[in-house]
């Protein structure tokens, strides 16, 4: 296989995928077939995982095979580590599919004096990718190349470039990974990418109020566009690396007229005739106001009509939820026994943002609800820094919408009168519908009203309704006639209501 | 005795590979490194033997009769510290 200069002129590159999802999709399908990426990164970034599941994404799915040059670990050890992934090397090695290069540190004395070159290596490197007629090759790292003929960089720059060169005239696509110092800075010691690379990629594992954030950025794709920006990742066993999208790539969800119940029949009636089926809902209110019992109504509604359910829950344990729910006359315990109905809790703080995100994708994929709160969002915001937050409930509704799936989630608003939550702030433009949950305060009581505040694609009730709460749920009253503005909290003084 | 091999790993007719297998040559002419085997290497025509020595870079001359292996890598600039590196006292025969 050839690749010649003219692919650069027609903007056709033939892709190779690395078998990282998302990232394929930064880079407009894969890696440009033979040319040369260099994955930078600082130690612990996830650079060889990256690059092991490059050839394993080629052994399984492409059935293209691999060459993996390790210039640190012996291949056993790399065969070890990447075991906890699912990814049995040494199989693929004894069925010729893959093949080491063993470039590890030798025992022995050595001595460099004079010139030499590196065609030792690069022998190697092609008959191994003769013997099992591989397409894509490996080199890890080249830090540790680089520092075995530390006294000779230039030379090593030259050879390397032969090297690469040697590689790309046999169609073969090279992933190399260099060493970083710094997450932001300088792209790699040695400044290997500038002579080698035709790609730049940039892995990064930054502490961030106390989480590590684990990033991957396309730094340059030569003769190709690709998507800007740090996509967040996780390391997954039984996975490997696993990038989240990013939602600012698509918006390609279509939306459905058919309507689901909210489990409640007032409020399917204020809706206009209940939630879109592919819709996502966002109910906010203060604490106390009946976020979770709108949750329980839609789960509960949702498997009285057949459907099923899944909830996945950060404020409160199973317990908790499954004791309120029997308070409102819902038997948890029952739905989950039937099948219909799964509940999900775990502390925010128990993995990162982008960990749930997969982990409500992976629930999705084996449960397949036909509906899913997740209550509250207020709750995983807390441990995330804005950026990924907004990120993750782009990706979440996203994805919501793009398995046809009715969402409810909640957000925690931070006064008791009014006000907005930073979470609504942020999902407002991205949720279909809005439900206020409100304490609305008249004359010496103070009382809770319900109001739809946006319901994408329909008509709604404009009303602000009363509610009460007892042991058979939540009852919609009269609306009101005069209350005080149910967004702003700084207006409710003595006088009782203010007209809004 | 058991036999002592001082292998050097060459690849093809490059300049550098060329200018060490003439010095190693030139060492056995003048008699400095009697007892020693000479051998040669192509790591291009024996892939394999450079994967199982574990050769990154040529020429690379390999002496394995130490207790550790010893390899000097390079066109010997230097031939006095080449032999003292592998221990072979000058003109002494064995």
């Amino acid at each position: 296989m050839t690749e010649t200069e003219d692919d650069d002129v027609t903007g056709v590159l033939d892709r190779v995928k690395t078998g990282v999802e998302a990232f394929d999709e930064l880079v407009m399908g894969g890696l440009p077939r033979g040319r040369t990426t260099v994955v930078g990164g600082t130690p612990g970034s996830g650079k060889t995982v990256f690059a092991t599941q490059f050839l394993v994404n080629g052994i399984t799915s492409a059935n293209e095979n691999g060459v993996f040059v390790t210039f640190e670990e012996p291949p056993r050890e790399i065969e070890n580590n990447m075991q906890s992934f699912g990814w049995d090397l040494h199989r693929w090695r004894k069925e010729k599919r893959l093949a080491f290069v063993d470039a590890s540190p030798r025992e022995g004395d050595e001595l460099i004096m004079g010139e030499f070159d590196l065609n030792g290596l690069l022998a190697r490197i092609r008959h191994a990718a003769d013997m099992v007629g591989a397409k894509r090759v490996v080199l890890d790292s080249l830090a540790q190349l680089f520092d075995h003929f530390i006294a000779d960089p230039m030379v090593l720059r030259r050879e390397l470039f032969r090297i690469c060169m040697g590689l790309k005239q046999t169609g073969l696509t090279v992933l190399m990974t260099a060493e970083r110092n710094q997450e932001y800075g300088e792209i790699t010691r040695y400044r290997m990418e500038e002579f080698v690379a035709d790609n730049v990629v940039i892995l990064r594992n930054v502490l961030h109020r106390e989480k590590r954030r684990r990033t991957i950025e396309v730094l340059k794709m030569r003769g190709s566009h690709h998507a800007e920006g740090e996509a967040p990742f996780t390391l997954m066993s039984g996975r490997g690396i696993v990038a989240v999208p990013l939602s600012s790539l698509r918006l390609e969800q279509q939306s459905s007229t058919k309507r689901v119940t909210s489990g409640n029949a007032d409020i399917d009636a204020m809706c206009g005739g209940g939630f879109f089926r592919d819709s996502v809902t966002l109910v906010s209110g203060a604490t106390g106001t009946g976020k979770t019992l709108l949750v329980t109504n839609f789960l509960a509604g949702g498997v009285a009509a057949g459907e099923k359910a899944l909830l996945v829950g950060y404020e409160e344990s199973r317990g908790q939820l499954f004791r309120n729910a029997r308070g409102w006359g819902v038997d948890f315990e029952r739905l989950e026994e039937e099948g219909q109905l799964k509940v999900v809790c775990l502390y925010p703080e128990a993995q990162s943002l982008p960990d749930h995100l997969l982990m409500i994708q992976t629930l999705v994929d084996e449960f397949k609800p036909n509906r899913l709160a997740v209550d509250s969002l207020s709750a995983l915001e807390r441990i995330a820094p804005e950026t990924g937050f907004r990120e993750f409930l782009i990706s979440l509704t996203s994805f919501i919408k793009k398995r046809e799936i009715a969402g409810l989630c909640t957000a925690t608003s931070k006064s008791l009168i009014g006000g907005e939550s930073a979470s609504e702030q942020h999902i407002s433009t991205l949720t279909d519908s809005i439900i206020l949950l409100r304490y609305i305060q008249q004359q010496q009581l103070m009382l809770r009203g319900l109001m739809v505040l946006k319901m994408r694609g329909s008509e709604h009730s404009k009303e602000i309704r009363q509610f009460s709460i007892d042991s058979a749920g939540m009852h919609l009253g009269q609306p009101f006639d005069a209350v005080p503005s149910v967004f702003s909290a700084d207006r409710h003084d003595e006088n009782g209501p203010i007209q809004s | 005795m058991t036999e002592r091999v001082l292998r050097l790993f060459v690849s093809g007719n490059a300049a550098s590979s060329q200018r060490a297998k003439e010095t190693l040559q030139q060492l056995d002419k003048d008699g400095l490194i009697d007892g020693w085997r000479l051998e040669f290497v192509d790591v291009l025509a024996e892939p394999d033997a450079a994967e199982k020595a574990g050769i990154l870079a040529t020429p690379t001359l390999t002496c394995d009769v130490h207790a550790r292996s010893r390899r000097i890598v390079g066109d010997f600039t230097d031939k006095a510290r080449m032999l003292e590196f592998l221990s072979i006292e000058l003109g002494k025969r064995p």
